[in-house]
């Protein structure tokens, strides 16, 4: 029996038949629902953890204590969780430790398309790559085959496009119910896992030696596997790529990499004498192409097939056709005129109560330095209203640096709820204990919106549905002794704007709480409103907005009733009262 | 020997074509099909433009459709529909909600939404015909404007052979339960509304 399933249930659904027991994650897209998915399964333990590195130590933690544990990121949250990977590297673990790791190639939804497969050799650390949902299902119990016997994390790596791709996955029994173990001592070892230099320094060589069989593991391993065809193109790839190249180059012999590092020396060199040359197709680095050089092998690469953006086979086609690997087409085809047309970005939904707070930073010609969240839409036109957005957290540490230089502007911080729990408490513990008098804006709609409503420290519950006493943001800035905290309902245009005004002014850190649920998941919605044109003076407050309902017409504006969600935030900021719910003669109450 | 079907979804974040093309994927499973999908969520959910490929074959490598590969266009909006003319394969269908869903620069005054002969000259002149489909109108009649996409989903399988009770059996299993039955009433108003002309 078959079912279809996405790159990420396919992870979830693997770990859970690996027993795995552990998981835990902060959620980011495009790796969001593996942890989603896997606390769904039962006998299982997951959480939200508040950002990568926690969501790491928990996993190591796990695995020390002999659990199996499962640990899942976006690529940019490796960054965050660095750390915790390359110390499990040196210490290796007691049960298995599955650390899934999902980059963006073109940037789909994140703020750069760092390539993570050198993470595997930086750390030491071997990484499996698979190319469709049945491989992601048995990549996780291979991970953790090999986790428990190199004593090593394992890292899998998927992209956006594995990740979020459906395909068929073959179903299997479920786990056997069993009951839960007697807990056991903790097995105590010091020279293994307390790494201080002397106990380091040994572990070193080690790691390395650990290396060397990982290596002689992925010749043997059928993760790898020389596919023949003709004796023309050997094509050396991984992950959804393969299944791209697959279609492009029907009659090729292939090397399918199921793992890509370490590297199999001597699979490469088989392939590569069996055909008159070798191509290797991979999106962003020339990761495998360098290892392929350097075994002295010449080979395509980078030169044909470019390190920006994401592949799709269309793509390879093309370049492959340029390259003349492949012949072009065999009449070309009438070019298509591609049309100009208005673009669609996203942008912050109807109704949304960030859209409050940005107009009024816009209205103050506030400099916003940002975070990363549904609120970075504040930073689109017409709004135009934030000036940096680097990396989860950064607003704080950011906006007490230009503070410091001192520039003429009115300067804020501004950071979304879950954000401000991932990276913002010790940021701002810095501003206070360091004297700053900066202020910080947390743009709190009591959920981590944009990966699609998770909940997080702020909502009271747990991933798993149970209830946890709710962190107020408030509290805890007055906990480290902020004196000046106000909490606003950002669609109040008139407290938010004298309050903002007040803060910046002041000699002091301060903190503004711009708090009000996100629309979308509590899904409130009001009657739409309407515009009586015959008030209407053309002004464009309303459209400076950049609410997606109002529209400009001739001689005024429209509302389009069946996106309006009736949050009133227009009619607030209407100079003229022409903004209003329907009355029964079809104009405005106003 | 199952031929190759090459469906492209085009709409807007929230018009609900993930799950009209999770149908999709799921009747081409159960008429024996491998099936491959592939969408992009995210950031793009907030009102951005959102697409989502769905293919049927004996077997599909590529979870994406290739340029000039569709054989339908699905589009949940028209401005969306125009986008896509270089996917469209020879005689390529495109099934187009008559909808529109205005971008912020049409809101600011700053460009024109397109006239709807632009839209379908656009997607003619790529070799495509077009169908249009009242979808949002009869999804207004029935009460709820995400009903759209699944009269589209009806209007397509009047153009293909798999059996209608396949059909009808995956809406049902696939949206939730309380609106069932209104899910089914708007495929079968797109089934019907549509002649096929092949």
């Amino acid at each position: 029996m078959k079912k279809i399933m996405s790159g990420n249930e396919a992870f979830a659904y693997g770990a859970y038949l690996a027993g795995i027991k552990i998981g835990a994650a902060y959620p980011g897209t495009p790796s969001t629902e593996i942890i989603d998915n896997f606390s769904k399964y039962p006998g299982v333990y997951a959480e939200w953890s508040t950002n990568e590195k926690v969501a790491f130590d928990v996993g190591a933690g796990a695995a020390y204590a002999g659990g199996r544990a499962l640990v899942a990121m976006k690529h940019v949250g490796m960054n965050v969780a660095a750390e915790a990977l390359f110390y499990t590297s040196y210490t290796g673990m007691k049960g298995g430790l599955v650390v899934i790791n999902a980059d963006d190639p073109g940037m789909h939804s994140s703020q750069n398309e760092q390539d993570n497969r050198h993470y595997a050799r930086f750390a030491k650390v071997p990484m499996l790559e698979p190319s469709d949902s049945e491989e992601a299902k048995e990549s996780v119990k291979v991970a953790l085959e090999i986790s428990e016997t190199f004593d090593t994390p394992v890292v899998v790596r998927t992209t956006t496009r594995l990740s979020h791709s459906l395909s068929l996955v073959e179903m299997e029994d479920p786990v056997a119910d069993e009951a839960p173990a007697e807990p056991v001592a903790y097995e105590r070892n010091a020279s293994k896992y307390v790494m201080v230099p002397a106990y380091a320094r040994p572990r070193h060589p080690v790691i390395e030696e650990r290396l060397k069989k990982l290596a002689e593991f992925a010749e043997t391993t059928p993760l790898n596997r020389i596919e023949p065809g003709d004796d023309q193109i050997g094509v050396i790839t991984s992950g959804v790529v393969y299944q791209y190249a697959r279609e492009v180059f029907p009659n090729a012999t292939f090397l399918k990499l199921g793992m890509v590092y370490p590297l199999p020396n001597g699979l490469i060199r088989e392939l590569a004498g069996r055909v008159k040359q070798v191509v290797v197709i991979e999106e962003l680095d020339p990761f495998i192409e360098e290892h392929v050089r350097l075994l002295g092998i010449q080979t395509r690469g980078k030169d044909v097939f470019p390190n920006i953006g994401e592949f799709s086979p269309g793509r390879i086609r093309r370049c492959a056709q340029e390259a003349g690997l492949i012949p072009g087409p065999d009449q070309p085809t009438a070019a298509v005129t591609m049309p100009q047309l208005p673009g669609r970005p996203p942008m912050l939904c109807p109704g949304c109560g960030h859209r409050g707070l940005f107009y009024a930073l816009q209205r103050l010609n506030v400099a916003a330095f940002g975070d990363i969240g549904c609120y970075t839409l504040g930073a689109a036109p017409p709004l135009n209203a934030m000036h940096t957005c680097g990396c989860m957290g950064a607003s704080i540490g950011v906006v007490q640096g230009v503070d410091r230089v001192g520039v003429k502007d009115r300067t804020v911080a501004v950071i979304g709820d879950s954000t401000f729990f991932h990276a913002g408490v010790a940021p701002l513990i810095s501003l206070k204990y360091n004297n700053s008098t900066s202020t910080v804006i947390v743009v709190d709609n009591r959920v981590t919106a944009m990966t699609g409503h998770q909940d997080n420290p702020g909502t009271g519950k747990t991933l798993q549905g149970a209830d946890t006493p709710v962190i107020k943001i408030d509290e805890l800035a007055r906990g480290i002794g902020f004196k000046k905290v106000d909490v606003v309902n950002p669609y109040e245009f008139r407290t938010v704007v004298d309050t903002i005004k007040d803060h910046v002014q002041s000699k002091e850190p301060s903190l503004i709480l711009a708090q009000y649920p996100c629309v979308l998941n509590i899904r409130e919605r009001k009657p739409a409103l309407v515009v009586d044109v015959e008030k209407c003076n053309e002004c464009g407050n309303c459209i400076r907005i950049g609410c997606s309902p109002i529209t400009k017409v001739e001689g005024g504006v429209s509302i389009n009733a069946e996106l309006c969600i009736g949050c009133g935030f227009c009619a607030t900021i209407c100079s003229q009262g022409a903004i209003g719910p329907q009355n029964k003669e079809g104009g405005t109450d106003q | 020997m199952k031929k190759k079907i090459d469906f492209l979804f085009a709409g807007v974040g929230g018009q609900g074509t993930i799950l009209v093309s999770n149908i999709l994927a799921e009747v081409g499973r159960r008429c024996g099909y491998d099936v491959k999908k592939s969408e992009v969520h995210g950031m793009s959910q907030r009102g951005g433009a959102v697409e989502s490929h769905v293919r049927w074959g004996e077997k599909v490598y590529a979870p994406v459709v290739e340029e000039g590969g569709a054989d339908f266009l699905l589009a949940f909006e028209m401005l969306e529909a125009a986008r896509w003319p270089h996917y469209l394969a020879p005689g390529a269908i495109a099934i187009i909600n008559r909808h529109r869903v205005m971008p912020p620069s049409v809101n600011l005054g700053k460009e024109k939404y397109p006239e709807e002969k632009e839209i379908e000259a656009i997607l003619t002149g790529a070799g495509g015909q077009v169908s249009w489909v009242e979808g949002a109108a009869k999804a207004l009649e029935l009460g709820n404007l995400a009903l759209a996409g699944v009269v589209l989903l009806g209007a397509l399988s009047a153009r293909l052979d798999e059996p209608v009770e396949v059909w009808v059996q995956a809406v049902g299993d696939l949206v939730p339960a309380k609106f069932k039955d209104l899910n089914v009433k708007a495929f079968q108003a797109g089934r019907e509304m549509t002649v096929p002309n092949n």
